[in-house]
């Protein structure tokens, strides 16, 4: 496929770093004058596959996240990488309101988030070896 | 994100500013609860008008904060939420558990009532 723009950044799983990720999303994808609600929806979802990197992914340890964003025909498509820990089970970790993390008032909305906010989503995930979640969105 | 709070009768005015996600609200988490033993209030009451963005984390920190109230017989309410928001709102069921309003005046008369 050939791309109109295509653009990626790594950075530090620390938390100061979601708001980066969201921050230069929106950047990217505003030469297409996307509504208000366009772009939240893509920061909210960005920031989220970027949380869930820097929470679950690498837990107790930090690595790099890797975030990498093209569009083509006015569909903005996202990777967001990490070297972590991997899921054991996706479908259950997509599950709305599930989290492994109960006791940190975690909301366990973050999948439902980004299933609700883009058009598409896709999680390829190994144990011990990291996640990587692909979504796209049409700005329309 | 700037958070700063005043107490009114036995209410928890919590005013925040900026972005909410998980980078700070263990922060918001914190200072809010912290408020709340130093003081007799029992609901809090959070201006979002000027809250930009809102993910998942801010729904976990509200859940928490209902919790606490509910346990102690108070309410959470929240007033100017903006668009964006209100459909986090939506998705996440947050409505049927905590109160949003309009406005501070709409906020307090539901509270005192």
């Amino acid at each position: 496929m050939n791309y109109d723009n295509e653009m990626q950044i790594k950075f530090k799983s620390v938390s100061e770093n979601e708001a980066l990720a969201r921050t230069c999303a929106a950047a990217f994808i505003l030469p297409l004058n996307p509504t208000v609600s366009d772009l939240n929806d893509v920061k909210t979802a960005v920031c989220e596959a970027v949380t869930n990197a820097v929470i679950h992914g690498y837990e107790n340890m930090t690595g790099f996240i890797e975030m990498r964003i093209k569009t083509a025909d006015r569909t903005v498509y996202i990777e967001i990488e990490d070297k972590g820990a991997g899921i054991d089970d996706i479908k259950k970790a997509m599950t709305a309101l599930y989290t492994s993390k109960p006791e940190e008032e975690r909301s366990g909305m973050g999948f439902t988030v980004m299933e609700t906010f883009m058009d598409s989503i896709e999680v390829i995930s190994e144990k011990g070896k990291g996640t990587t979640v692909k979504m796209s969105k049409k700005i329309s | 994100m700037n958070i700063n709070c005043k107490q009114l009768k036995n209410i928890l005015c919590v005013d925040i500013s900026g972005e909410i996600d998980h980078h700070y609200t263990e922060e918001i988490r914190e200072y809010i609860d912290s408020k709340l033993r130093q003081t007799n209030c029992i609901h809090i009451l959070f201006n979002f008008s000027d809250v930009s963005f809102m993910d998942s984390s801010g729904i976990g920190m509200l859940i928490g904060r209902y919790k606490n109230a509910s346990m102690n017989g108070g309410k959470v309410v929240v007033f100017s939420v903006n668009e964006a928001l209100k459909r986090i709102f939506e998705i996440s069921g947050l409505y049927k558990i905590i109160t949003v309003k309009d406005n501070i005046n709409e906020s307090l008369k539901y509270l005192e009532s």
